[in-house]
């Protein structure tokens, strides 16, 4: 099957300056980028179009227009969006992102977006968690099928060409730079390569690796998995955003997304007791800018310049740390969840207008009219904040070539994102992607990097490799169900240090494992076989999420330790940074020594390895020009 | 709460199949899409089925459910009854790949005829001044997933494979009125759509609207108003001209 005679009769070959991997908002975006710029530009994706997983997103698309306050301008956005990231942000992508969002905005307007209105004909915006002023562009709560829509619809009229359900299982190399990608089709299995001097990937999550979860089955950490494999660097990967509002009831949905435009739009948090909980959960971090008492909290929806926010709205780490206590005290819902409740504060009405998709989802998986009672939620792993460590301005990896925009990258939402936030990461660094990796493959184009025909090979056989015979008998669905309980059990909200080790030793088990997978039938649309490939990037993915929170001995944001409950100002300068070990293209500085407590002369420093796999050390944080620093001043 | 559940589901290819009995154990508040993913988790590992989000969103789930065109994702088992056997088949409009997956780039070669919103000359720049009022009508259609259940019903090519080259359907017909409803769209695709894109097939029997999931009004807001805004464009001059200046459309592309 792997020999060369058989392989060039079934390969497809194709030759672009730009190849886009994954169609969501990053993805499309960034095609629309290089194609502008006269790249030839192919658009990958594992579904069909429109399909990816930003079709779900629901709130909106947090961006400083200012169409209902005046006051709110870019820097108030990259203040709320530092802050909201525990400052751990690359501060350079937060002030790109805040200065750029409106224009992109903009932009969707122009191909044919139409977002709800204000009363004087602009874009309306809404409230959102760890956001001073109302800032989200929305449609109503499904505001991501918008956005892929208006994308879809202006890269379609453009003519891009779309590889639709291909799932890339390599990226191929020509010395240290990327000479392009291979792959297959989902529907026929044969292979296909891909030639071209720039490779953006925009994969999107990891979700699907945790048992409750608000993400599609696309969420395997592809993107994370490629760069790793590719020489490039993660960072940050223990920050995972679990989202505080799932459905928890019943167990078929358990983990589906409640929008949090339901806190925004006036919804309140209630355990058994009914008490509204999160005024005891505010931290000292955000005591200034929230309200303490319910009088206050309930005034600021029509008055923010007097008012403080409601403690519902402070960042999702600190609400979904604050539900994950309530359940734990036994003040939890039948359910085992906590209370959201927005029949009791707004009208039937508005609750149908601002948020029909959920009133739809209610009534229709499990019987609750939203209008009437309250809703039972509980907190659903929704978003990782680490990812592929890129230059701020160009998106490029440390691998010449290489670019990622989106959720797979990584710096840009330190360590907590704020909803609504990664809406307008995807367009504002899709198009910086996009531009960037047109301009490189046009550098390159008098030296275009050579795929080698053994590296063709290799990634072959690596991709029969399910179908070897004489294997033992490894359920590639029992597998991935025994992933998905160990990162929820283990690698979860919180965590600690022996069962973050018990879960390194888990993945590594089942890493063995899954090399004698058995799959059913032939090459031809086989999700076993499909999983089976999915798995070996999902499972080298849980394993640099938990190497690196077993690094991080703090807790902050999307990365809560049991054993170091504190924020830790040593680690607040620190990035933790994961490579494969042999492949990286940039790792820890030989000269740096194993022990912690103090960075390296070079500025970095190797951490204890804790697997053979995977190497880590830890990386000094860049530090923001004193007047974007000045921004992030309690008293701002 | 929880019980056997007999599924029977198609199994094949483009050279044909047969309905295959599985037995899965379901329980309570489940949906048809997770029966399905029981009997590939344990006892079909290759069972070809297509989904994404699993919550109503992504339209990738859509299969034949006791002969009804539905969303699997959004179908709950407790709607049959426990002793009777769910039969689950492909969509028969489309040709099928294997299983329940089928061939629906039918539906993304339409997507590709259809110009795209074309600004106005009085506001060519986004941000454009729109009112809520106003940008409604063509929402209503924007919530559209493009699950191609109304594709799939539609009795114009459900039989009639003939009648494909000429038809786009009812999920484009209510991308042309989105379009045509647009508030600062300035491109006339009226004729277009009566000439080339086959609305005149439509004899309203809304079966389309009968299957969205999404309880988009199919018929009724976009497919009637159409047709009427064409028989006003093709045959009433003075109203085509009328309309064109109070609506500042142009022709639109040549047919």
């Amino acid at each position: 099957m792997t020999t060369g005679e058989t392989l060039a009769e079934e390969l497809e070959h194709h030759e672009y300056d730009v190849v886009v991997i994954g169609a969501g908002g990053a993805g499309l975006r960034a095609a629309i980028a290089s194609h502008d710029a006269g790249a030839r530009t192919a658009l990958i994706c594992r579904s069909l179009l429109g399909k990816a997983h930003t079709v779900m997103a629901e709130g909106g698309i947090a961006a400083a227009l200012g169409n209902l306050w005046p006051e709110d301008n870019w820097q108030v956005h990259f203040r709320d969006t530092m802050r909201g990231g525990k400052l751990l942000n690359h501060w350079r992508m937060a002030e790109l992102h805040a200065k750029e969002a409106p224009e992109r905005v903009y932009e969707l307007e122009q191909w044919g977006a139409l977002f709800d209105r204000t009363s004087t004909g602009k874009i309306s915006q809404r409230d959102f968690g760890g956001h001073r002023y109302a800032r989200l562009a929305h449609v109503g709560d499904r505001t991501g099928l918008e956005m892929i829509r208006a994308l879809q619809q202006r890269a379609v009229s453009l003519g891009i060409d779309v590889f639709m359900e291909l799932t890339v299982t390599d990226l191929l190399k020509d010395g240290g730079r990327i000479a392009g990608a291979f792959g297959y089709w989902r529907e026929s299995g044969r292979f296909v390569v891909f030639d071209a001097p720039s490779v953006i990937l925009a994969t999107g999550g990891i979700g699907k690796s945790w048992k409750v979860t608000s993400n599609s089955w696309e969420c395997t950490g592809d993107g994370h998995a490629l760069a790793l494999r590719a020489g490039a660097t993660l960072l940050n990967m223990e920050f995972v955003q679990f989202h505080p509002t799932g459905m928890v009831w019943p167990l078929s949905v358990r983990g589906l997304l409640v929008t949090e435009s339901v806190r925004g739009d006036g919804g309140v948090l209630r355990n058994s007791e009914d008490r509204r909980f999160m005024f005891d959960y505010i931290p000292e971090f955000f005591k200034a800018e929230t309200a303490d008492n319910i009088d206050e909290a309930d005034r600021w929806y029509d008055d923010k310049r007097n008012n403080r926010r409601p403690p519902e709205l402070l960042p999702r780490d600190e609400v979904a740390r604050a539900i994950n206590s309530e359940i734990k005290a036994g003040r939890g819902s039948p359910h085992g969840g906590v209370f959201l409740d927005i029949a009791s504060r707004r009208s039937p009405e508005f609750i149908q207008r601002r948020l029909p998709s959920m009133y739809h989802q209610f009534k229709e998986l499990a019987d609750v009219d939203i209008t009437k009672e309250p809703m039972e939620i509980g907190p659903t792993c929704h978003y990782v904040m680490g990812g592929v460590e890129v230059d701020p301005d160009s998106q490029v990896s440390v691998v010449p070539g290489l670019f990622a925009a989106g959720e797979v990258a990584g710096g840009m939402h330190g360590a907590n994102r704020l909803g609504g936030n990664s809406l307008s990461d995807l367009i504002v660094f899709g198009k910086r992607a996009g531009d960037y990796a047109a301009a490189y493959a046009k550098q390159m184009s008098g030296q275009r990097p050579k795929v080698s025909p053994a590296d063709v090979d290799h990634a072959a056989a690596e991709a029969l490799a399910p179908f070897r015979a004489g294997r033992a008998d490894e359920n590639p669905y029992t597998l991935h169900q025994e992933l998905q309980e160990t990162m929820q059990d283990l690698v979860g909200i919180i965590r600690v240090e022996t069962e973050l080790k018990e879960a390194l030793e888990k993945i590594s088990a089942l890493q063995e494992r899954a090399r004698h997978t058995s799959i059913e039938g032939n090459r031809q649309y086989n999700p076993g076989w499909h999983l089976a490939l999915d798995l070996r990037n999902m499972l080298l993915v849980s394993e640099a999420v938990a190497i690196a929170a077993l690094e991080r001995q703090e807790s902050r944001g999307g990365h809560t330790r049991e054993d170091y409950p504190m924020t830790d100002p040593f680690w607040g300068d620190l990035n933790v940074v994961v490579s494969l070990a042999g492949g990286q293209a940039k790792g820890p500085p030989a000269q740096g020594s194993a022990a912690s407590g103090s960075v390296s002369e070079s500025g970095q420093e190797p951490g204890p390895s804790a697997s053979p796999g995977l190497v880590i050390w830890r990386q000094p944080l860049p530090h923001p020009p004193p007047e974007l620093g000045e921004l992030l001043e309690e008293a701002h | 709460m929880s019980y056997d559940l007999k599924l029977r589901i198609w199994r094949g290819d483009a050279t044909g199949g047969e309905l295959k009995d599985y037995v899965v154990v379901a329980e309570e508040g489940q949906v048809v899409l997770d029966a399905v993913h029981r009997a590939q988790a344990t006892q079909a590992n290759d069972l070809a089925v297509r989904w994404n989000c699993k919550a109503g969103k992504c339209g990738s789930c859509s299969a034949e459910v006791n002969g009804r065109p539905r969303l699997m994702c959004m179908t709950r088992l407790s709607i049959f009854a426990e002793d009777e056997p769910v039969t689950i088949t492909p969509l028969r409009t489309f040709p099928v790949i294997k299983d329940l997956v089928t061939d629906v780039s039918f539906n993304y070669e339409k997507a590709r005829q259809v110009p795209g919103f074309t600004p106005s000359a009085s506001q060519p720049s986004a941000p454009f001044k729109m009112f809520q009022a106003d940008v409604e009508r063509s929402q209503e259609f924007r919530k559209c997933i493009e699950c191609w259940l109304c594709q799939n019903t539609c009795h114009v090519v459900r039989d009639h494979e003939e009648n494909k080259p000429q038809f786009a359907g009812p999920r484009f017909f209510i991308r042309y009125a989105e379009l045509d409803m647009h508030p600062n769209d300035a491109l006339d695709r009226k004729r277009m759509l009566q000439d080339t894109q086959g609305l005149g097939f439509c004899n309203i029997t809304k079966c389309c609207t009968e299957v969205c999931p999404e309880h988009i009004k199919i018929t009724d807001n976009a497919i009637i108003p159409m047709k009427e805004r064409v028989v006003d464009v093709k045959f009433d001059p003075l109203a085509r001209w009328l309309g064109r200046r109070s609506r500042g459309k142009d022709s639109g592309p040549a047919i």
